[in-house]
Protein backbone atom coordinates (compact mmCIF):
# COMPACT_ATOMS: atom_id res chain seq x y z
CA UNK A 1 0.00 0.00 0.00
CA UNK A 2 1.17 3.50 -0.85
CA UNK A 3 0.17 5.04 2.50
CA UNK A 4 2.05 8.28 1.84
CA UNK A 5 0.02 8.88 -1.30
CA UNK A 6 -3.26 8.18 0.51
CA UNK A 7 -2.14 10.59 3.20
CA UNK A 8 -1.25 13.42 0.79
CA UNK A 9 -4.54 13.08 -1.10
CA UNK A 10 -6.46 13.01 2.19
CA UNK A 11 -4.54 15.98 3.58
CA UNK A 12 -4.93 17.93 0.35
CA UNK A 13 -8.69 17.41 0.33
CA UNK A 14 -9.03 18.30 4.02
CA UNK A 15 -6.91 21.39 3.50
CA UNK A 16 -9.20 22.45 0.66
CA UNK A 17 -12.15 22.29 3.06
CA UNK A 18 -10.21 24.19 5.70
CA UNK A 19 -9.28 26.93 3.23
CA UNK A 20 -12.94 27.30 2.29
CA UNK A 21 -14.06 27.21 5.90
CA UNK A 22 -17.07 29.44 5.31
CA UNK A 23 -18.44 27.29 2.54
CA UNK A 24 -17.47 23.94 4.02
CA UNK A 25 -18.41 24.19 7.66
CA UNK A 26 -20.10 27.46 8.49
CA UNK A 27 -22.72 27.48 5.74
CA UNK A 28 -24.24 24.09 6.77
CA UNK A 29 -24.48 25.41 10.35
CA UNK A 30 -26.28 28.55 9.21
CA UNK A 31 -28.70 26.63 6.98
CA UNK A 32 -29.39 24.15 9.80
CA UNK A 33 -30.09 26.99 12.21
CA UNK A 34 -32.55 28.40 9.67
CA UNK A 35 -34.31 25.04 9.46
CA UNK A 36 -34.66 25.05 13.25
CA UNK A 37 -36.06 28.56 13.20
CA UNK A 38 -38.57 27.74 10.44
CA UNK A 39 -39.51 24.13 11.20
CA UNK A 40 -38.64 23.93 14.86
CA UNK A 41 -39.97 27.22 16.15
CA UNK A 42 -42.45 28.62 13.61
CA UNK A 43 -44.11 25.36 12.53
CA UNK A 44 -43.01 23.22 15.47
CA UNK A 45 -44.83 25.45 17.92
CA UNK A 46 -48.11 24.31 16.28
CA UNK A 47 -47.15 20.61 16.30
CA UNK A 48 -46.75 19.50 19.86
CA UNK A 49 -45.27 16.02 19.58
CA UNK A 50 -44.62 13.30 16.98
CA UNK A 51 -44.65 9.78 18.38
CA UNK A 52 -44.04 11.18 21.83
CA UNK A 53 -41.02 13.31 20.78
CA UNK A 54 -41.19 17.12 20.70
CA UNK A 55 -41.25 18.18 17.04
CA UNK A 56 -38.14 20.36 17.35
CA UNK A 57 -36.12 17.37 18.56
CA UNK A 58 -37.88 14.94 16.19
CA UNK A 59 -36.49 16.70 13.11
CA UNK A 60 -32.85 16.69 14.34
CA UNK A 61 -31.89 13.24 12.92
CA UNK A 62 -33.65 14.00 9.62
CA UNK A 63 -31.95 17.34 9.38
CA UNK A 64 -28.57 15.79 10.09
CA UNK A 65 -29.20 13.19 7.38
CA UNK A 66 -30.28 15.89 4.94
CA UNK A 67 -27.01 17.74 5.41
CA UNK A 68 -24.86 14.59 5.63
CA UNK A 69 -26.20 13.16 2.39
CA UNK A 70 -25.92 16.36 0.38
CA UNK A 71 -22.50 17.23 1.82
CA UNK A 72 -21.06 13.73 1.35
CA UNK A 73 -22.17 13.64 -2.26
CA UNK A 74 -21.04 17.17 -3.07
CA UNK A 75 -17.66 16.87 -1.29
CA UNK A 76 -16.74 13.56 -2.90
CA UNK A 77 -18.06 14.36 -6.36
CA UNK A 78 -16.30 17.71 -6.50
CA UNK A 79 -13.08 16.22 -5.06
CA UNK A 80 -12.59 13.87 -8.01
CA UNK A 81 -14.38 15.94 -10.66
CA UNK A 82 -12.20 19.03 -10.18
CA UNK A 83 -8.85 17.35 -11.04
CA UNK A 84 -10.59 15.78 -14.04
CA UNK A 85 -11.88 19.19 -15.09
CA UNK A 86 -8.54 21.00 -14.67
CA UNK A 87 -6.50 18.11 -16.08
CA UNK A 88 -4.41 17.63 -12.92
CA UNK A 89 -5.80 14.07 -12.71
CA UNK A 90 -2.85 13.05 -14.93
CA UNK A 91 -0.66 13.22 -11.84
CA UNK A 92 -2.85 10.81 -9.88
CA UNK A 93 -3.17 8.48 -12.86
CA UNK A 94 0.58 8.33 -13.49
CA UNK A 95 1.52 7.85 -9.82
CA UNK A 96 2.21 4.39 -8.36
CA UNK A 97 -1.27 4.19 -6.90
CA UNK A 98 -3.95 1.53 -7.06
CA UNK A 99 -7.51 2.64 -7.64
CA UNK A 100 -8.35 1.49 -4.11
CA UNK A 101 -5.73 3.86 -2.71
CA UNK A 102 -7.14 6.73 -4.77
CA UNK A 103 -10.58 5.85 -3.41
CA UNK A 104 -9.34 5.78 0.19
CA UNK A 105 -7.80 9.24 -0.17
CA UNK A 106 -10.76 10.98 -1.78
CA UNK A 107 -13.68 9.14 -0.16
CA UNK A 108 -11.93 9.11 3.22
CA UNK A 109 -11.55 12.89 3.14
CA UNK A 110 -15.11 13.51 1.90
CA UNK A 111 -16.56 11.20 4.56
CA UNK A 112 -14.47 12.87 7.30
CA UNK A 113 -15.67 16.31 6.25
CA UNK A 114 -19.29 15.16 6.33
CA UNK A 115 -18.79 13.54 9.70
CA UNK A 116 -17.39 16.78 11.11
CA UNK A 117 -20.33 18.73 9.65
CA UNK A 118 -22.76 16.17 11.10
CA UNK A 119 -21.26 16.57 14.55
CA UNK A 120 -21.30 20.36 14.25
CA UNK A 121 -25.00 20.21 13.38
CA UNK A 122 -25.65 17.94 16.34
CA UNK A 123 -23.99 20.44 18.65
CA UNK A 124 -25.85 23.34 16.96
CA UNK A 125 -29.15 21.49 17.41
CA UNK A 126 -28.37 21.19 21.12
CA UNK A 127 -28.64 24.98 21.38
CA UNK A 128 -32.19 24.95 20.00
CA UNK A 129 -33.78 21.82 21.43
CA UNK A 130 -33.12 19.44 24.34
CA UNK A 131 -31.48 16.36 22.84
CA UNK A 132 -31.17 12.77 23.97
CA UNK A 133 -29.26 10.00 22.27
CA UNK A 134 -30.63 6.66 23.40
CA UNK A 135 -28.09 4.52 21.50
CA UNK A 136 -24.86 6.48 20.87
CA UNK A 137 -23.05 3.48 19.36
CA UNK A 138 -25.82 2.86 16.83
CA UNK A 139 -25.99 6.57 16.12
CA UNK A 140 -22.26 6.68 15.41
CA UNK A 141 -22.52 3.58 13.25
CA UNK A 142 -25.34 5.03 11.16
CA UNK A 143 -23.48 8.33 10.95
CA UNK A 144 -20.22 6.77 9.75
CA UNK A 145 -21.88 4.32 7.34
CA UNK A 146 -23.99 7.09 5.81
CA UNK A 147 -20.96 9.35 5.36
CA UNK A 148 -18.98 6.58 3.66
CA UNK A 149 -21.86 5.30 1.48
CA UNK A 150 -22.88 8.69 0.18
CA UNK A 151 -19.29 9.81 -0.28
CA UNK A 152 -18.90 6.72 -2.46
CA UNK A 153 -22.01 7.74 -4.37
CA UNK A 154 -20.54 11.23 -4.76
CA UNK A 155 -17.29 9.74 -6.01
CA UNK A 156 -19.24 7.75 -8.61
CA UNK A 157 -21.08 10.89 -9.71
CA UNK A 158 -17.77 12.80 -9.89
CA UNK A 159 -16.25 10.10 -12.08
CA UNK A 160 -19.33 9.88 -14.30
CA UNK A 161 -19.89 13.62 -14.75
CA UNK A 162 -18.09 15.24 -17.63
CA UNK A 163 -19.53 18.70 -17.06
CA UNK A 164 -20.79 20.84 -14.19
CA UNK A 165 -24.42 20.29 -15.14
CA UNK A 166 -24.14 16.53 -14.71
CA UNK A 167 -22.28 17.08 -11.45
CA UNK A 168 -25.31 18.91 -10.04
CA UNK A 169 -27.97 16.83 -11.74
CA UNK A 170 -28.25 13.84 -9.40
CA UNK A 171 -27.74 15.75 -6.11
CA UNK A 172 -30.40 18.30 -7.07
CA UNK A 173 -32.94 16.16 -8.88
CA UNK A 174 -32.60 12.86 -7.06
CA UNK A 175 -30.94 13.12 -3.68
CA UNK A 176 -32.53 16.29 -2.30
CA UNK A 177 -36.12 15.20 -3.18
CA UNK A 178 -35.42 11.72 -1.78
CA UNK A 179 -34.26 13.19 1.53
CA UNK A 180 -37.17 15.60 1.78
CA UNK A 181 -39.63 12.81 0.96
CA UNK A 182 -37.81 10.31 3.16
CA UNK A 183 -39.28 11.48 6.44
CA UNK A 184 -36.76 14.13 7.44
CA UNK A 185 -39.45 16.38 8.82
CA UNK A 186 -42.30 13.95 9.43
CA UNK A 187 -43.10 10.40 10.40
CA UNK A 188 -44.15 8.04 7.64
CA UNK A 189 -47.24 7.23 9.77
CA UNK A 190 -48.47 10.78 9.14
CA UNK A 191 -48.90 10.02 5.40
CA UNK A 192 -52.03 8.55 3.76
CA UNK A 193 -51.80 4.72 3.48
CA UNK A 194 -51.01 4.73 -0.27
CA UNK A 195 -48.10 7.12 0.18
CA UNK A 196 -46.87 5.11 3.14
CA UNK A 197 -46.39 2.18 0.75
CA UNK A 198 -44.87 4.32 -1.99
CA UNK A 199 -42.41 5.92 0.39
CA UNK A 200 -41.00 2.53 1.38
CA UNK A 201 -39.34 2.43 -2.05
CA UNK A 202 -37.26 5.41 -1.01
CA UNK A 203 -33.99 4.07 0.52
CA UNK A 204 -33.51 7.27 2.51
CA UNK A 205 -36.57 6.38 4.60
CA UNK A 206 -34.66 3.44 6.10
CA UNK A 207 -31.64 5.59 6.76
CA UNK A 208 -33.55 8.33 8.57
CA UNK A 209 -35.71 5.85 10.42
CA UNK A 210 -32.75 3.92 11.79
CA UNK A 211 -30.89 7.09 12.67
CA UNK A 212 -33.94 8.51 14.44
CA UNK A 213 -34.33 5.27 16.39
CA UNK A 214 -30.79 5.66 17.73
CA UNK A 215 -31.90 9.02 19.19
CA UNK A 216 -35.44 8.46 20.41
CA UNK A 217 -36.16 4.74 20.02
CA UNK A 218 -38.99 5.53 17.59
CA UNK A 219 -38.82 4.38 14.00
CA UNK A 220 -40.93 3.87 10.88
CA UNK A 221 -39.26 0.55 10.01
CA UNK A 222 -37.26 -1.88 12.14
CA UNK A 223 -33.69 -0.87 12.95
CA UNK A 224 -32.37 -4.18 11.60
CA UNK A 225 -33.96 -3.48 8.24
CA UNK A 226 -32.54 0.06 8.29
CA UNK A 227 -29.04 -1.24 8.91
CA UNK A 228 -29.43 -3.90 6.22
CA UNK A 229 -30.54 -1.27 3.69
CA UNK A 230 -27.55 0.96 4.50
CA UNK A 231 -25.21 -2.00 4.05
CA UNK A 232 -26.88 -2.99 0.77
CA UNK A 233 -26.50 0.58 -0.50
CA UNK A 234 -22.85 0.60 0.59
CA UNK A 235 -22.31 -2.72 -1.18
CA UNK A 236 -23.90 -1.48 -4.41
CA UNK A 237 -21.75 1.67 -4.38
CA UNK A 238 -18.61 -0.40 -3.77
CA UNK A 239 -19.54 -2.70 -6.66
CA UNK A 240 -20.06 0.23 -9.03
CA UNK A 241 -16.75 1.83 -8.00
CA UNK A 242 -14.97 -1.51 -8.37
CA UNK A 243 -16.38 -1.86 -11.91
CA UNK A 244 -15.44 1.73 -12.76
CA UNK A 245 -11.88 1.18 -11.63
CA UNK A 246 -11.61 -2.20 -13.29
CA UNK A 247 -12.68 -0.82 -16.63
CA UNK A 248 -11.02 2.58 -16.17
CA UNK A 249 -14.44 4.16 -16.83
CA UNK A 250 -14.08 7.90 -17.59
CA UNK A 251 -10.53 7.80 -16.22
CA UNK A 252 -8.49 5.70 -18.60
CA UNK A 253 -9.18 5.71 -22.31
CA UNK B 1 23.56 -1.41 -23.69
CA UNK B 2 20.40 -2.55 -21.92
CA UNK B 3 17.45 -0.30 -22.84
CA UNK B 4 15.71 1.49 -19.97
CA UNK B 5 12.42 1.43 -21.89
CA UNK B 6 11.39 -1.28 -24.28
CA UNK B 7 8.20 -0.98 -26.32
CA UNK B 8 7.01 -4.09 -28.13
CA UNK B 9 4.29 -4.29 -30.80
CA UNK B 10 2.31 -1.51 -29.18
CA UNK B 11 -1.02 -0.54 -30.73
CA UNK B 12 -3.81 1.69 -29.56
CA UNK B 13 -7.30 1.95 -31.00
CA UNK B 14 -9.69 4.30 -29.21
CA UNK B 15 -13.32 3.34 -28.56
CA UNK B 16 -14.43 5.46 -31.53
CA UNK B 17 -12.31 3.26 -33.80
CA UNK B 18 -9.49 5.76 -34.27
CA UNK B 19 -6.16 3.96 -34.61
CA UNK B 20 -3.74 6.20 -32.73
CA UNK B 21 -0.74 3.83 -32.68
CA UNK B 22 0.13 1.02 -35.04
CA UNK B 23 2.52 -1.68 -33.96
CA UNK B 24 5.20 0.50 -32.36
CA UNK B 25 8.55 -1.06 -31.49
CA UNK B 26 11.09 1.13 -29.79
CA UNK B 27 13.99 0.84 -27.35
CA UNK B 28 15.18 3.83 -25.36
CA UNK B 29 18.71 3.78 -24.02
CA UNK B 30 19.55 4.98 -20.52
CA UNK B 31 20.89 8.53 -20.39
CA UNK B 32 19.88 9.60 -23.88
CA UNK B 33 17.65 12.39 -25.12
CA UNK B 34 15.15 11.02 -27.59
CA UNK B 35 12.97 13.43 -29.53
CA UNK B 36 9.71 12.09 -30.90
CA UNK B 37 8.94 14.23 -33.86
CA UNK B 38 5.61 14.34 -35.60
CA UNK B 39 2.76 16.55 -36.71
CA UNK B 40 -0.27 17.20 -34.49
CA UNK B 41 -2.34 14.04 -34.02
CA UNK B 42 0.55 11.75 -34.99
CA UNK B 43 0.26 9.69 -31.77
CA UNK B 44 3.13 11.15 -29.74
CA UNK B 45 1.06 12.01 -26.66
CA UNK B 46 -0.82 8.70 -26.82
CA UNK B 47 2.50 6.85 -26.82
CA UNK B 48 3.85 8.57 -23.71
CA UNK B 49 0.46 8.44 -22.01
CA UNK B 50 0.47 4.66 -22.37
CA UNK B 51 4.00 4.38 -20.97
CA UNK B 52 2.99 6.56 -17.99
CA UNK B 53 -0.22 4.60 -17.32
CA UNK B 54 -2.74 7.27 -18.27
CA UNK B 55 -4.02 5.50 -21.37
CA UNK B 56 -4.48 1.73 -21.71
CA UNK B 57 -2.82 -0.01 -24.65
CA UNK B 58 -4.96 -2.10 -27.01
CA UNK B 59 -2.10 -4.46 -27.78
CA UNK B 60 1.58 -4.93 -27.02
CA UNK B 61 3.74 -4.44 -23.95
CA UNK B 62 6.17 -1.98 -22.42
CA UNK B 63 8.90 -2.53 -19.88
CA UNK B 64 10.74 0.12 -17.89
CA UNK B 65 13.99 -1.09 -16.34
CA UNK B 66 12.75 -4.62 -16.97
CA UNK B 67 9.40 -4.11 -15.19
CA UNK B 68 6.13 -4.42 -17.07
CA UNK B 69 4.12 -1.18 -17.05
CA UNK B 70 0.84 -3.04 -16.40
CA UNK B 71 1.69 -5.85 -13.98
CA UNK B 72 4.53 -4.00 -12.19
CA UNK B 73 3.05 -0.50 -12.49
CA UNK B 74 4.22 0.58 -9.04
CA UNK B 75 7.87 -0.04 -9.93
CA UNK B 76 7.67 1.50 -13.41
CA UNK B 77 5.78 4.61 -12.37
CA UNK B 78 8.24 5.33 -9.58
CA UNK B 79 10.95 5.56 -12.24
CA UNK B 80 9.03 7.96 -14.46
CA UNK B 81 8.29 11.67 -14.31
CA UNK B 82 5.83 13.28 -16.70
CA UNK B 83 5.52 16.90 -17.78
CA UNK B 84 2.22 17.29 -19.63
CA UNK B 85 1.69 19.48 -22.63
CA UNK B 86 -1.00 21.67 -21.08
CA UNK B 87 -0.31 23.91 -18.10
CA UNK B 88 -2.42 21.71 -15.84
CA UNK B 89 -1.91 23.12 -12.38
CA UNK B 90 -4.15 24.01 -9.48
CA UNK B 91 -4.70 27.67 -8.73
CA UNK B 92 -4.69 28.28 -5.02
CA UNK B 93 -1.83 26.12 -3.82
CA UNK B 94 1.65 27.31 -3.03
CA UNK B 95 4.54 26.16 -5.23
CA UNK B 96 6.30 24.30 -2.41
CA UNK B 97 3.07 22.56 -1.31
CA UNK B 98 2.27 21.31 -4.78
CA UNK B 99 5.76 19.81 -5.01
CA UNK B 100 5.35 18.09 -1.64
CA UNK B 101 2.02 16.70 -2.85
CA UNK B 102 3.62 15.30 -6.02
CA UNK B 103 6.47 13.71 -4.08
CA UNK B 104 4.03 12.16 -1.63
CA UNK B 105 1.98 10.63 -4.46
CA UNK B 106 5.03 8.64 -5.44
CA UNK B 107 5.42 7.36 -1.90
CA UNK B 108 8.56 9.36 -1.13
CA UNK B 109 9.34 10.85 2.27
CA UNK B 110 9.31 14.67 2.40
CA UNK B 111 12.81 16.02 1.74
CA UNK B 112 13.15 19.75 2.17
CA UNK B 113 16.83 19.78 1.11
CA UNK B 114 16.01 18.15 -2.23
CA UNK B 115 13.02 20.44 -2.64
CA UNK B 116 15.22 23.49 -2.13
CA UNK B 117 17.84 22.25 -4.63
CA UNK B 118 15.15 21.50 -7.19
CA UNK B 119 13.49 24.89 -6.84
CA UNK B 120 16.84 26.65 -7.03
CA UNK B 121 17.85 24.66 -10.12
CA UNK B 122 14.65 25.73 -11.83
CA UNK B 123 14.95 29.36 -10.65
CA UNK B 124 11.78 29.01 -8.60
CA UNK B 125 13.18 29.32 -5.09
CA UNK B 126 11.97 32.88 -4.61
CA UNK B 127 8.50 31.77 -5.73
CA UNK B 128 8.20 28.86 -3.31
CA UNK B 129 5.47 30.58 -1.29
CA UNK B 130 3.65 32.04 -4.28
CA UNK B 131 0.25 30.81 -5.29
CA UNK B 132 0.26 28.94 -8.59
CA UNK B 133 -2.31 31.25 -10.15
CA UNK B 134 0.07 34.19 -9.71
CA UNK B 135 2.85 32.65 -11.79
CA UNK B 136 3.63 33.47 -15.40
CA UNK B 137 3.28 30.84 -18.13
CA UNK B 138 7.01 30.15 -18.17
CA UNK B 139 7.12 29.71 -14.41
CA UNK B 140 4.13 27.38 -14.49
CA UNK B 141 5.95 25.28 -17.08
CA UNK B 142 8.97 25.11 -14.74
CA UNK B 143 6.71 24.17 -11.81
CA UNK B 144 5.38 21.28 -13.89
CA UNK B 145 8.95 20.14 -14.51
CA UNK B 146 9.71 20.48 -10.80
CA UNK B 147 6.63 18.39 -9.97
CA UNK B 148 7.73 15.72 -12.42
CA UNK B 149 11.20 15.67 -10.85
CA UNK B 150 9.98 15.86 -7.25
CA UNK B 151 10.23 12.09 -6.77
CA UNK B 152 13.70 11.88 -8.39
CA UNK B 153 12.76 9.83 -11.47
CA UNK B 154 15.25 8.15 -13.81
CA UNK B 155 13.16 8.84 -16.89
CA UNK B 156 11.53 12.15 -17.73
CA UNK B 157 8.83 12.57 -20.36
CA UNK B 158 8.34 16.07 -21.66
CA UNK B 159 5.27 16.43 -23.82
CA UNK B 160 5.79 19.43 -26.10
CA UNK B 161 7.81 21.29 -23.45
CA UNK B 162 8.24 24.43 -25.49
CA UNK B 163 4.85 24.63 -27.20
CA UNK B 164 3.74 28.24 -27.19
CA UNK B 165 6.71 29.63 -25.27
CA UNK B 166 8.91 32.49 -26.40
CA UNK B 167 12.37 32.06 -27.92
CA UNK B 168 14.29 32.89 -24.76
CA UNK B 169 12.32 30.48 -22.62
CA UNK B 170 12.72 27.81 -25.26
CA UNK B 171 16.50 28.21 -25.15
CA UNK B 172 16.42 28.16 -21.33
CA UNK B 173 14.40 24.97 -21.51
CA UNK B 174 16.96 23.37 -23.80
CA UNK B 175 19.74 24.27 -21.36
CA UNK B 176 17.72 22.78 -18.54
CA UNK B 177 17.10 19.56 -20.47
CA UNK B 178 20.80 19.26 -21.18
CA UNK B 179 21.57 19.74 -17.48
CA UNK B 180 19.06 17.06 -16.54
CA UNK B 181 20.67 14.64 -18.95
CA UNK B 182 24.05 15.39 -17.41
CA UNK B 183 22.58 14.43 -14.04
CA UNK B 184 21.77 10.99 -15.47
CA UNK B 185 18.09 11.38 -16.34
CA UNK B 186 16.88 9.76 -19.56
CA UNK B 187 14.73 12.24 -21.45
CA UNK B 188 12.03 11.60 -23.99
CA UNK B 189 10.46 14.68 -25.45
CA UNK B 190 7.75 15.08 -28.01
CA UNK B 191 7.86 18.05 -30.26
CA UNK B 192 6.76 19.30 -33.60
CA UNK B 193 9.58 21.83 -33.66
CA UNK B 194 12.28 20.34 -35.87
CA UNK B 195 14.88 22.81 -34.62
CA UNK B 196 14.25 21.58 -31.08
CA UNK B 197 15.04 18.01 -31.99
CA UNK B 198 18.01 19.19 -34.03
CA UNK B 199 19.36 21.26 -31.14
CA UNK B 200 19.11 18.88 -28.21
CA UNK B 201 18.28 15.30 -29.17
CA UNK B 202 20.72 12.40 -29.42
CA UNK B 203 18.24 10.33 -31.37
CA UNK B 204 15.17 11.28 -33.32
CA UNK B 205 12.04 9.21 -33.83
CA UNK B 206 9.57 10.29 -36.47
CA UNK B 207 5.91 9.44 -35.87
CA UNK B 208 3.16 10.05 -38.37
CA UNK B 209 -0.38 8.63 -38.45
CA UNK B 210 0.42 6.37 -35.53
CA UNK B 211 3.41 4.77 -37.20
CA UNK B 212 6.98 5.09 -36.07
CA UNK B 213 8.61 5.81 -39.41
CA UNK B 214 12.16 5.68 -38.15
CA UNK B 215 14.36 6.08 -35.11
CA UNK B 216 17.89 7.08 -35.75
CA UNK B 217 20.86 8.84 -34.26
CA UNK B 218 20.46 12.48 -35.24
CA UNK B 219 23.87 12.82 -36.91
CA UNK B 220 23.55 9.50 -38.71
CA UNK B 221 20.07 10.44 -39.86
CA UNK B 222 21.22 13.71 -41.29
CA UNK B 223 24.25 12.07 -42.84
CA UNK B 224 22.37 9.15 -44.38
CA UNK B 225 19.19 10.79 -45.45
CA UNK B 226 20.42 14.32 -45.85
CA UNK B 227 20.95 15.36 -49.45
CA UNK B 228 23.35 18.22 -50.14
CA UNK B 229 22.78 21.23 -52.32
CA UNK B 230 25.33 23.02 -54.42
CA UNK B 231 24.32 26.61 -54.99
CA UNK B 232 26.00 28.39 -57.89
CA UNK B 233 25.70 32.17 -57.75
CA UNK B 234 25.66 33.70 -61.22
CA UNK B 235 27.10 37.04 -62.20
CA UNK B 236 23.96 37.98 -64.09
CA UNK B 237 20.40 36.66 -64.12
CA UNK B 238 19.33 34.12 -66.75
CA UNK B 239 15.80 33.37 -68.02
CA UNK B 240 16.21 29.62 -68.46
CA UNK B 241 18.72 26.92 -67.74
CA UNK B 242 20.95 26.12 -70.75
CA UNK B 243 20.00 22.84 -72.47
CA UNK B 244 23.55 21.52 -72.04
CA UNK B 245 22.98 21.45 -68.22
CA UNK B 246 19.82 19.36 -68.42
CA UNK B 247 21.57 16.21 -67.15
CA UNK B 248 21.96 17.68 -63.64
CA UNK B 249 18.25 18.56 -63.17
CA UNK B 250 19.07 21.99 -61.82
CA UNK B 251 16.65 24.43 -60.26
CA UNK B 252 16.72 28.11 -61.08
CA UNK B 253 16.40 30.28 -57.97
CA UNK B 254 17.24 33.74 -56.65
CA UNK B 255 15.45 35.56 -59.49
CA UNK B 256 17.53 33.76 -62.08
CA UNK B 257 20.86 34.37 -60.32
CA UNK B 258 21.22 30.96 -58.64
CA UNK B 259 21.53 27.46 -60.02
CA UNK B 260 20.75 24.79 -57.41
CA UNK B 261 22.06 21.26 -57.81
CA UNK B 262 20.76 18.66 -55.32
CA UNK B 263 22.97 15.61 -54.97
CA UNK B 264 23.65 12.63 -52.74
CA UNK B 265 27.14 13.09 -51.25
CA UNK B 266 27.51 9.30 -50.91
CA UNK B 267 27.18 8.70 -54.65
CA UNK B 268 30.60 9.15 -56.20
CA UNK B 269 31.34 10.89 -58.43
CA UNK B 270 28.93 13.60 -57.38
CA UNK B 271 29.00 15.25 -60.79
CA UNK B 272 30.05 18.62 -59.40
CA UNK B 273 33.24 18.92 -61.44
CA UNK B 274 31.45 18.06 -64.69
CA UNK B 275 28.65 20.50 -63.84
CA UNK B 276 31.07 23.36 -63.25
CA UNK B 277 32.87 22.59 -66.53
CA UNK B 278 29.59 22.45 -68.41
CA UNK B 279 28.44 25.72 -66.88
CA UNK B 280 31.69 27.33 -67.96
CA UNK B 281 31.32 25.98 -71.49
CA UNK B 282 27.73 27.26 -71.59
CA UNK B 283 29.19 30.74 -71.04
CA UNK B 284 27.80 31.30 -67.54
CA UNK B 285 29.79 33.71 -65.34
CA UNK B 286 30.07 32.24 -61.81
CA UNK B 287 30.33 34.61 -58.84
CA UNK B 288 30.30 32.16 -55.95
CA UNK B 289 29.78 28.51 -55.07
CA UNK B 290 28.53 27.09 -51.75
CA UNK B 291 26.95 23.90 -50.41
CA UNK B 292 24.22 23.35 -47.81
CA UNK B 293 23.18 20.22 -45.92
CA UNK B 294 19.51 19.16 -45.69
CA UNK B 295 18.00 20.08 -42.38
CA UNK B 296 16.06 17.69 -40.21
CA UNK B 297 13.01 19.57 -41.39
CA UNK B 298 13.62 18.53 -45.00
CA UNK B 299 14.14 14.94 -43.91
CA UNK B 300 11.01 15.02 -41.80
CA UNK B 301 8.88 16.49 -44.58
CA UNK B 302 10.20 13.93 -47.07
CA UNK B 303 9.46 11.06 -44.69
CA UNK B 304 5.98 12.19 -43.76
CA UNK B 305 5.04 13.04 -47.33
CA UNK B 306 6.38 9.74 -48.59
CA UNK B 307 3.73 7.93 -46.49
CA UNK B 308 0.91 6.39 -48.51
Amino acid sequence: MNFRAIKVIYKYEMLRAWETLLQSFISPVISTSLYFVVFGSAIGSRIQQVEGVPYGAFIVPGLMMLVLLTQSVSNASFGIFFPKFTGTIYEIMSAPLSFFEILLGYVGAAATKSLIIGLIILVTAGFFVPLQIAHPVWMTMFLVLTCISFSLLGFIIGLWADNFEKLQLIPMLVITPMVFLGGSFYSVDMLPPVWQTVTLFNPVVYLISGFRWSFFEVSDVSVGLSLAMVLVFLGICLLIVWWMFKTGYRLKQ
Amino acid sequence: MQPIISINNLSKTYSNGYEALKNINLEIVEGEILALLGPNGAGKTTLISIICGIVAASQGSITVSGFDTVSDYRQTRRLIGLVPQELTLGAFEKVSNTLRFSRGLFGKKPDNTYLETLLKDLSLWDKKDSMLMRLSGGMKRRVLIAKALSHEPSVLFLDEPTAGVDVKLRKDMWTLIERLRESGVTIILTTHYIEEAEAIADRVGVISNGELLLVENKEVLMHELGAKRLIIELNSAIQKIPASLKTWELDLAGNGRQLVYTYDPHNKPTGIRDLLNAANEAGLQLDDIRTTQSSLEDIFINLVHAQP
